[in-house]
Formats: structure tokens, C-alpha cells, sequence
């Protein structure tokens, strides 16, 4: 048994290099003082410096603030996370219970923050493979098989993207678009094409590329695109809090389609 | 244009002849909600009617409302308890406290999502000793790729343990005495064998499990209910918590060393 020394050990007695305050007098964050080294920074570098502990260069952090401001900040309350929000406002509740809930809901596997962790990793695996002289089409049946789906590829509402256009040439613009992660990605929606897939890439799978073209890791990617999504769920909240309460999509009771049992008596 | 409509096996809605927005009766299940139900069942029994669609036997429901009561304060230590009295502490909205609950509360060390990992161990085990010894004894996460960080530790069992916790040995024999034939009486039996191949001793996250095994919950449902019921405790010690304010709550001042301190900077000091 392994016992409660572990526990023991760490009770009262934190130890991290990641940061602390020292009210009054001056905050660290990852060994850098706040109000002397990382005071110019704007606020976004500062948030990717906590994030991955490197301060990241000007045009990595445009391509990444781009990357969220053109593919997942619409401001759509029909979107499920956004909707969230709008719903918070419609019934006259707080902008950060709306906001911070919906932000834990675009933890989804149909369009959140889940997909983007799936292709990154699919991205990273069939990079390394088609790299290191391994088929490509083998990976993309395997996962077909395995999970019926490709990370990254694919939308549920529509088939085109609309996203990649724009983002690409933001990428391309930075000179930011030569990496190896990007061109396997690509070569990914080639075969697809070529194989009559209906699926096309989605801007998980570009954005999944892109960042790891970058240099960042799995984990970075998901810790930095954890409030990715507020761009859009904040705006939906304030339309909807500043409209007649209840009015946002009110549904009467015809609106239920019960398929259960029938009416019986307990 | 036909009106796009919310599917539902749960709910049934009559609505009022002077307002199609307000329900006149509700039906769960089939079951008139406020003209049959109020005032003859248990919350224990419409809670399992509202996740089963079905009427509860005695037992089921008795099993259900001891599992609610066991789970509905882990106490001022518990993790997600603490998340909550954080909340309170610092004056936040009581929705802020217990959604602050959940988050820790969730987590696959002591939380939901470890009752979730124990629902598909019974499902891939079952009865089956020797399959459950090898998987207590080598655990894998059924996913490679998830949000969810890596299990550290067998789910369903304490790795800080040093023996099996008495409350956590009083809610197995008492939820076992009231079904005996399940996988509560299978985990009574065969404890001390499961503790050795988990190098740990049972917790509560792995008694829930057999119970909601028993219940024959699926494993989304477990989840779910261990989030819902662990929540009394988290809203009361917050509350508690709010009343006596921070000052009189652990801050663990000088508890933390940092250990890549620059030290105070001469320019910062003059400010």
C-alpha cells in the first residue's frame, strides 16, 4: 500500500516555479518579475508566456490571436456554447456565470475544444509518420476504421470551411505557412479529395497544424485555446441581457416531441 | 414550416388554454408531475424515475436515497468542497460556488469521473476476479488522446489510503445489506483480493459504482448523479464559509515556496 506519506509531505508545503504574489511589494510569474520584466508585454504575449513559459515571438502570437479571432469567435447565440450565454442573459443572470459556463461547454467533441485536442494530435502522429517514410493513406484508413472519423476533417453543419481561406492567407502573409505539420494536413484533404471523402479539412485541423508548426505542444495548444472562445460567447450574452428577458428563443409547449410512455398513473 | 422541436422521451407538456408558453400539466414518464406524483413519492424515487423512466422496486430506491445521503457532504477537506468555499469566502454568487464544486468535483481523483472509469471496469469485468485483478493491478486509461489528464492511480481506490477508510467500509456494508446479489456483495466479498491488485484501499468513488452498477446505471449516469449529489455539502459549507469570511479561512500564507524567485527588483522598489 502506498500510504498517506504523499500527502503528508505536502501539507502546508507548496513548492512551484510557476509563480506567486507578494502583496504589496511585487508578482512573479515563471521566475520573471512582473512589474520590471514582463511589464511591456501586451496582454496576449503575457497570457502565452504563462502558458507555454516562453515569450513567444510578435509574429507567433499575431498568427495565434488571429487563428482565434477568424475561426472560433462568432458571435452566433445559436452556436451551442454561445447559446449558453444568451441563455444566462435572457434570464437576467450574470455575464460571468454565462460566460464562464459557456466557455466549459465549448469543452465539446462535436466542435469544441475537444476537437481541437483530437487533431492535434492525429496532425502531430500523421506528420510523424509520412515523415519518417510511413503511407499516409494507411493512417487516414486506420482511423476511419477505428473511430469513423478523421480529427480535424469534416464539419456537422456545413462541408465547406470558411475558415481557411482567410486564415491561411493571414499564415501566409506572416510567412508563417511552410511547415511541415501544415503540409501533411494538406496532404491529408488531397487524398481525401482524391478518395471521394466528403470531408474536406475544418479549421481544427489548420489551426492544429498551424500551432504545431509553431513549436507548441499538445498541451499548449489546449491551454491556450481554454478562453479561445470568449470573443464570441461574450457579445451573445450582452445582446441578449440587454433585450426583454425570456425573449431569446422562447419555446411554447407544443415545442416538445414526447416520444415516451404513454400518460399512466403511479 | 414545421417548428423545429426538442425530442424527449422524459417530458410531456400540456399547456394552459390562455397560454401556449405555461404548462398545465407535466408528465414524467407518463407520470402526472404535479397531479399524482407531488405528495406520494420519495425525491429518491423520482430521481430514479426521472434517469429510468421506470417506477423503482423498494430496494432500487432505498439504494438510491442511502448512496444521496452517503455522498451529499464529503466533508470541508474534499476537494470540490473547498473550490466552493473558496467562492464563498471571496463574496461570489452562489452559482459561481457551486459550479466551482463541480470542476474539482469532476476530476478523475475522487471525483466523477472516476466513478465513470469504475462503471466501465464492472462492465469490462464483471464477475470475473482474475480480469479484475489485471486490470486493478496495470490501469490504462481507455483513451490515448482525451482532455482528461492521465489516471495517476487505480479508479476506485484511495492511493493515499494506508487502509480502507471506515466510512468508506460503513456505506459498502450498509448499501450491501440492502442488495445483497449485486456487485455491491461481489466487492464486499472480494475487497481485501481488489485492494492487493490496486496496491490501494477501496474508496468511496469505488463503493458508488458498484452501487450505481447495481442500479444498473450506465455509466454517464453515474456521473452525472455523483456531480448532482455531492452538491448539499459543497452549498452549505460554502455558505457557512461566507458567513465567516476569509480571514477566518486557510490562505496558507507562507506555505508557498517559489522556487525560482528573482527577488525584489530595485526599480520595483522604489515604486
Amino acid at each position: 500500500m502506498k500510504g498517506p506519506s504523499t500527502l503528508e509531505q505536502a501539507e502546508d508545503n507548496w513548492h512551484t516555479e510557476m509563480g506567486a504574489a507578494f502583496p504589496g511589494e511585487r508578482v512573479v510569474l515563471r521566475g520573471k518579475d512582473l512589474f520590471t520584466e514582463l511589464n511591456d508585454l501586451n496582454w496576449f504575449k503575457y497570457l502565452m508566456f504563462g502558458v507555454t513559459g516562453r515569450l513567444l515571438p510578435d509574429k507567433h502570437i499575431e498568427l495565434i490571436q488571429a487563428i482565434w479571432s477568424l475561426t472560433i469567435s462568432y458571435p452566433d447565440p445559436r452556436i451551442w456554447n454561445n447559446r449558453v450565454a444568451a441563455l444566462a442573459g435572457t434570464a437576467n443572470s450574470t455575464g460571468i456565470l454565462g460566460v464562464s459556463s459557456a466557455i466549459a461547454v465549448s469543452e465539446a467533441n462535436t466542435y469544441g475544444n475537444q476537437v481541437g485536442f483530437q487533431a492535434s494530435a492525429f496532425i502531430r502522429r500523421a506528420t510523424r509518420v509520412e515523415n519518417s517514410g510511413g503511407s499516409l493513406s494507411e493512417i487516414i484508413r486506420s482511423e476511419l476504421k477505428l473511430k469513423r472519423v478523421i480529427p480535424g476533417y469534416g464539419r456537422p453543419i456545413a462541408q465547406h470551411d470558411e475558415r481557411i481561406k482567410p486564415l491561411l492567407k493571414k499564415a501566409s502573409a506572416l510567412k508563417l505557412s511552410d511547415g511541415i505539420h501544415l503540409k501533411t494536413a494538406q496532404n491529408i484533404e488531397n487524398f481525401l479529395i482524391q478518395k471521394k471523402y466528403r470531408m474536406r479539412m475544418n479549421s481544427a485541423a489548420l489551426t492544429a497544424a498551424l500551432l504545431a508548426d509553431l513549436g507548441l505542444s499538445i498541451e499548449e495548444h489546449y491551454y491556450c485555446s481554454i478562453i479561445a472562445f470568449t470573443a464570441g460567447i461574450i457579445p451573445c450574452y450582452i445582446d441578449s441581457v440587454n433585450k426583454k428577458e425570456g425573449s431569446f428563443f422562447p419555446l411554447s409547449c407544443q415545442r416538445l416531441n414526447y416520444t415516451g410512455q404513454e400518460t399512466r398513473s403511479w | 414550416m414545421q417548428k423545429e422541436k426538442i425530442t424527449t422521451k422524459i417530458w410531456l407538456e400540456e399547456e394552459e388554454p390562455d397560454n401556449p408558453f405555461a404548462a398545465k400539466t407535466s408528465y414524467c414518464s407518463g407520470y402526472d408531475v404535479y397531479g399524482d406524483l407531488l405528495g406520494k413519492i420519495s425525491w429518491s424515487e423520482y430521481i430514479y424515475l426521472l434517469f429510468k423512466l421506470e417506477k423503482p422496486q423498494p430496494w432500487q430506491s432505498k439504494l438510491l436515497e442511502t448512496i444521496a445521503i452517503a455522498i451529499a457532504n464529503p466533508g470541508p477537506r474534499d476537494l470540490s468542497v473547498r473550490a466552493a468555499m473558496n467562492g464563498g469566502v471571496g463574496g461570489s454568487t452562489a452559482a459561481s460556488c457551486l459550479m466551482a464544486a463541480l470542476a474539482p468535483g469532476a476530476g478523475k481523483n475522487g471525483g466523477a469521473r472516476e466513478v465513470y472509469q469504475v462503471m466501465r471496469l464492472w462492465q469490462q469485468c464483471q464477475f470475473d476476479l482474475t480480469l479484475w485483478q489485471q486490470n486493478l493491478s496495470d490501469y490504462q486509461d481507455e483513451a490515448d488522446v482525451e482532455v482528461w489528464p492521465r489516471s495517476e492511480h487505480t479508479p476506485g481506490f484511495d492511493p493515499y489510503g494506508a487502509s480502507c477508510a471506515t466510512p468508506v467500509l460503513q456505506t459498502l456494508n450498509h448499501l450491501t445489506t440492502i442488495y445483497p446479489e449485486g456487485a455491491l456483495a461481489y466487492l464486499s466479498t472480494n475487497r481485501t483480493e481488489f485492494e492487493q491488485a490496486a496496491d490501494c484501499p477501496l474508496s468511496m468513488t469505488g463503493v458508488i459504482a458498484a452501487a450505481f452498477t447495481d442500479l444498473d446505471f450506465t455509466d454517464e449516469q453515474a456521473e452525472m448523479l455523483f456531480l448532482l449529489l455531492r452538491l448539499p455539502g459543497a452549498a452549505v459549507h460554502t455558505l457557512e464559509q461566507k458567513k465567516l469570511g476569509w480571514r477566518k479561512y486557510p490562505f496558507f500564507g507562507n506555505k508557498l515556496t517559489l522556487a525560482n524567485d528573482p527577488g525584489p527588483k530595485s526599480s520595483n522598489q522604489s515604486t
